[in-house]
């Protein structure tokens, strides 16, 4: 495995409300997209494809197939190990089911790698309420995970997962929409990655240092509350500030921030975004560890050091079916060009290439992520 | 014993009688036909569900946190 198993249920996406306006089922549709990150040593690419469709009035089918093509020479992977390529495949299935003003959303996905496997069961049910200016979801899923090791076919690690969800969407003026959502997440089994090790200090080593595998808690739960409103501005065009708190019995605690702006010209839309986020360490995270298995738990995985991560996105979209006329069978379609940059300071995490030990530099890392795709509505 | 019961019932019986109150008191203060700013393509909370995992999942690859914005990503972490 070289893949790391932040498994999360896609399926809660598509059992989001499916319309501010309530009442309705999703829009039918289909998406076609490719993915691109490129940074920090690592290449990762592959297809997304989205197919919606209604069957009758009170229901709707989704089915989503996703590939991450993996080429990984990080800094994790070259300091510890030998670059690798790999390859992971998830599809999903969902079903939606409108009766008078409650919906109901069931979904189903499985992420396959040669060393790592999750299923994801996913239920939700929303209402719209009080004229249909509040939308209130609530969400539950379900998932498994067998972990493996490619170098040790009788390796296998078994975790569970539960989320809670529970979101409320309001319309609160004709020009601004807000939506609050509150997410539980435990996990519970073998959350650490078989492959990664951690660095103690070791004089009779020629670096000063050697490695041991990492071992984590076999527990962890989060809590996260997010705030997301989007505003209409008076020459048509919308802004949009989001924030989240998040907090886990890991110690891990994130702030995170984000302000978009949306400008349509002619058939064109553009939009910017910025995001920031910061995050404390794991309390078992250290760069270096005074001895060998020197505390109950450890880990160096660079997502579990304090950080400070900043996002730039520029996206632009062209509407080739004016929606107005349709074409054919398509009532809508648009061509989109996104691309995120994206730069993220470690506090404590080092490169341990960049010199001896005690005069290693933090590590930093800029990657870019571009996304292509086609979307119609029929 | 039975009064536990008729106690939980009172309470639901209040809750279920608020609810409906409410639901028919509160007189919508955005009208549905005055709605169409809102029903704009540039309002939609998430107008991209595809690319949207896609990001969710790459930031939850990258950082610690995870949940609470609405959408949940799929999986590598991608060392």
């Amino acid at each position: 495995m070289k893949l790391r198993h932040l498994f999360a249920s896609l399926a809660l996406l598509f059992a989001l409300p499916a319309s501010v306006l309530g009442g309705v089922l999703p829009d039918d549709r289909g998406d076609v997209l490719y993915h691109r990150y490129e940074g920090g040593g690592v290449t990762i690419d592959g297809p997304s494809v989205l197919v919606r469709k209604q069957a009758g009035k009170s229901l709707s089918f989704v089915g989503n197939y996703y590939l991450d093509m993996v080429s990984s020479a990080s800094i994790d992977v070259i300091t510890t190990a030998s670059p690798y390529t790999e390859e992971r495949e998830q599809w999903s299935l969902g079903m939606d089911y409108l009766r008078g003003n409650t919906t109901m959303s069931m979904n189903y996905v499985s992420s396959v790698e040669s060393d790592f496997d999750a299923s994801t069961y996913a239920f939700s049910v929303s209402e719209d309420m009080f004229g249909d200016l509040t939308t209130l979801t609530l969400s539950y899923a379900y998932g498994e995970d067998i972990v493996g090791r490619s170098d040790d076919p009788g390796f296998r690690r078994e975790n569970t997962r539960q989320h809670y969800g529970v979101g409320l969407t309001q319309i609160l003026t004709r020009n601004l929409i807000a939506t609050l959502n509150f997410e539980t997440v435990t996990d519970e089994g073998f959350l650490n990655n078989p492959y990664r090790s951690v660095r103690y200090q070791d004089p009779g080593s020629a670096r000063g240092f050697s490695f041991e595998p990492e071992l984590y808690p076999e527990t962890r739960t989060s809590n996260a509350v997010g705030l997301r409103a989007r505003y209409f501005l008076p020459y048509r065009a919308a802004l949009e500030g989001e924030y989240r708190f998040y907090t886990d019995t890991w110690e891990i605690e994130g702030h995170t921030a984000s302000l978009t702006y949306v400008h349509p010209w002619g058939p064109f839309t553009f939009e910017g975004k910025f995001r920031y986020h910061d995050q404390t360490g794991a309390a078992f995270f250290q760069d270096i560890f005074s001895r060998a298995e020197a505390t109950n738990f450890r880990g160096r995985d660079k997502e579990l050091s304090p950080l400070t991560s900043y996002t730039f996105r520029g996206k632009v979209s062209y509407e080739f079916i004016d929606p107005n006329k349709g074409w054919g069978i398509f009532k809508r379609g648009s061509l989109n060009f996104s691309l995120d940059h994206l730069f993220v300071e470690y506090h404590e995490f080092r490169d341990i290439t960049s010199g001896p030990l005690g005069e290693e530099a933090l590590y930093e890392l800029k990657a870019n992520v571009y996304q292509i795709f086609v979307s119609f509505w029929y | 014993m039975n009064t536990t019961v008729a106690k939980t019932g009172r309470i639901l019986l209040a809750l279920l009688a608020c609810y409906g109150l409410s639901a028919c008191s509160i007189e919508p203060w955005v009208k549905p036909y005055e709605r169409d700013r809102l029903a704009d393509p540039i309002m939609a909370l998430d107008g991209d569900p595809v690319s949207t995992a896609y990001i969710q999942h790459v930031y939850e690859a990258r950082e610690g946190a995870r949940g609470g914005e609405g959408a949940a990503g799929g999986g590598c972490g991608c060392n």
